[in-house]
């Protein structure tokens, strides 16, 4: 069953990589967003320092929505997900292998291009692993919740526009506890706490959201 | 195996206590007009779809107990082919190859695709395609296939194939359920006829059609 569910992760990403330009989308777009805030804000290094953390946050979320709606939606589309479920793995082990596809071509490149944002908007470099350690779980955290949110709006008239109103509000504590460590570590104080928060918020999704995203996807072929 | 089904869609009823039985080796047709629920009752057998009465039971246990355990006995070809475009043939099965551990080589050379295995999908013709889905179907190595308009896009040659590989599927017990509009090669065969739409005058556009002229007047 894991050779299975190995296989069907591989499967994706060898279809990420054939479509490398979807994948760097979502990319390219966290780091554009990005760069549109000291255009708007103006050039003061202190304010861009002070809001990078949120700049950043905000924006990884926006892009990881990006590729959510095609995440289920064309497996659906080309009769794919009807192979899927008769693989003989649980539904929830297919969504949760699509899921690990989704953090593994969307969350990853977006953790990398975090970095040249961070260093970009003035946040101080030793603030950079809190950074990268609430961006790895967050990313996580996002692609469990967003693959939940993406099979429970799958086959419903313009799922892509409700796909963001479902999950945005779910994946608010994430942004909350992400955003405030880095500021805590910039201005000295305890970050740990925040971060075990995310890490709990991860905890908690791991199990539950492949639960409710296998039952989406049954529902979706029904 | 079935017993008594039915199958609501929307408000529409398609499928309305249909029972049937299929014993090792055996063969079953569906045939009906379009739209009188013969893919509905495919995915019904597949499992995907649950009945809105009756029961399915597989060797005397019902299937809804552990549906991804019946997932596993199940070979199901649908109308789409199932192919993403920017794989080749091999890579578009190897997933299915692994579930059901059936040999690519042989499976290829069933459907007689062997020598285009290296191409994109998207390169494939209609027929190709649909002979692509025929080796998926024999990789699973199923018990039951369950065979949705089978024949689909393919000429005389790859028909031929088709019989020969669901012959040689219930020579060794298996069980194969089709639904089909034109002959099929598959020896001897029980037949099953869906009526169609139950209630002929309020079917599948008339409620949309009645609620159009309302609007008009």
């Amino acid at each position: 069953m894991m050779g299975l569910f190995c296989a069907l992760v591989a499967r994706d990403l060898r279809l990420a990589l054939r479509h490398g330009a979807d994948t760097l989308g979502a990319v390219l777009f966290f780091i554009l967003t990005g760069t549109l805030f000291p255009l708007a804000l103006g050039p003061s290094p202190d304010l861009l320092r002070h809001m990078a953390p949120g700049i950043i946050w905000v924006c990884a979320l926006l892009a990881a929505l990006l590729p959510l709606d095609r995440l289920f939606g064309a497996e659906l589309e080309d009769g794919s997900l009807d192979q899927l479920l008769l693989l003989g793995l649980p539904p929830s082990l297919v969504a949760l292998a699509k899921i690990t596809a989704h953090w593994l071509t969307t969350g990853v490149p977006l953790l990398l291009a975090a970095v040249p944002l961070a260093i970009m908007l003035g946040l101080p470099t030793s603030t950079l692993p809190i950074l990268l350690a609430g961006l790895l779980l967050g990313s996580m955290v996002l692609s469990l919740i967003g693959g939940m949110g993406a099979s429970i709006v799958l086959g419903a008239r313009r799922g892509g526009v409700l796909l963001p109103l479902l999950v945005l509000p779910l994946i608010t504590p994430a942004l909350i506890f992400g955003a405030a460590a880095i500021d805590a570590a910039r201005t000295g104080l305890p970050w740990a706490p925040d971060l075990e928060l995310l890490g709990a918020f991860l905890a908690a999704a791991i199990p539950l959201c492949p639960l409710a995203a296998g039952a989406g996807l049954r529902a979706a072929v029904e | 195996m079935a017993e008594s089904l039915s199958v609501f869609r929307g408000d529409r009823l398609v499928l309305d206590d249909v029972s049937l039985t299929l014993e090792r080796g055996g063969a079953l047709l569906l045939t009906g007009p379009n739209g009188a629920g013969k893919s509905t009752l495919l995915r019904v057998l597949a499992g995907l779809r649950r009945p809105d009465g009756g029961a399915l039971l597989w060797d005397g246990e019902p299937i809804t107990h552990d549906r991804t355990a019946h997932a596993a006995r199940v070979a199901y070809l649908g109308h789409q082919d199932a192919l993403k475009p920017s794989l080749t043939v091999r890579e578009n099965l190897a997933l299915f190859a692994r579930a059901g551990g059936g040999d690519m080589d042989a499976a290829l050379k069933a459907v007689d695709l062997l020598h285009l295995s290296t191409l994109p999908a998207r390169l494939l013709s209609a027929g190709q395609k649909r002979r692509t889905a025929l080796a998926r179907v024999l990789l699973a190595q199923a018990p039951l296939w369950l065979l949705d308009e089978p024949s689909l896009g393919l000429d005389a040659a790859a028909v031929e194939l088709l019989g020969q590989a669901i012959a040689t599927h219930r020579a060794q017990g298996g069980l194969v359920v089709a639904t089909t509009h034109v002959p099929l090669p598959l020896g001897e065969v029980s037949h099953l006829a869906l009526p169609g739409m139950p209630d002929q005058s309020r079917g599948w556009w008339g409620a949309d059609e009645t609620d159009l002229r309302g609007d008009a007047a």
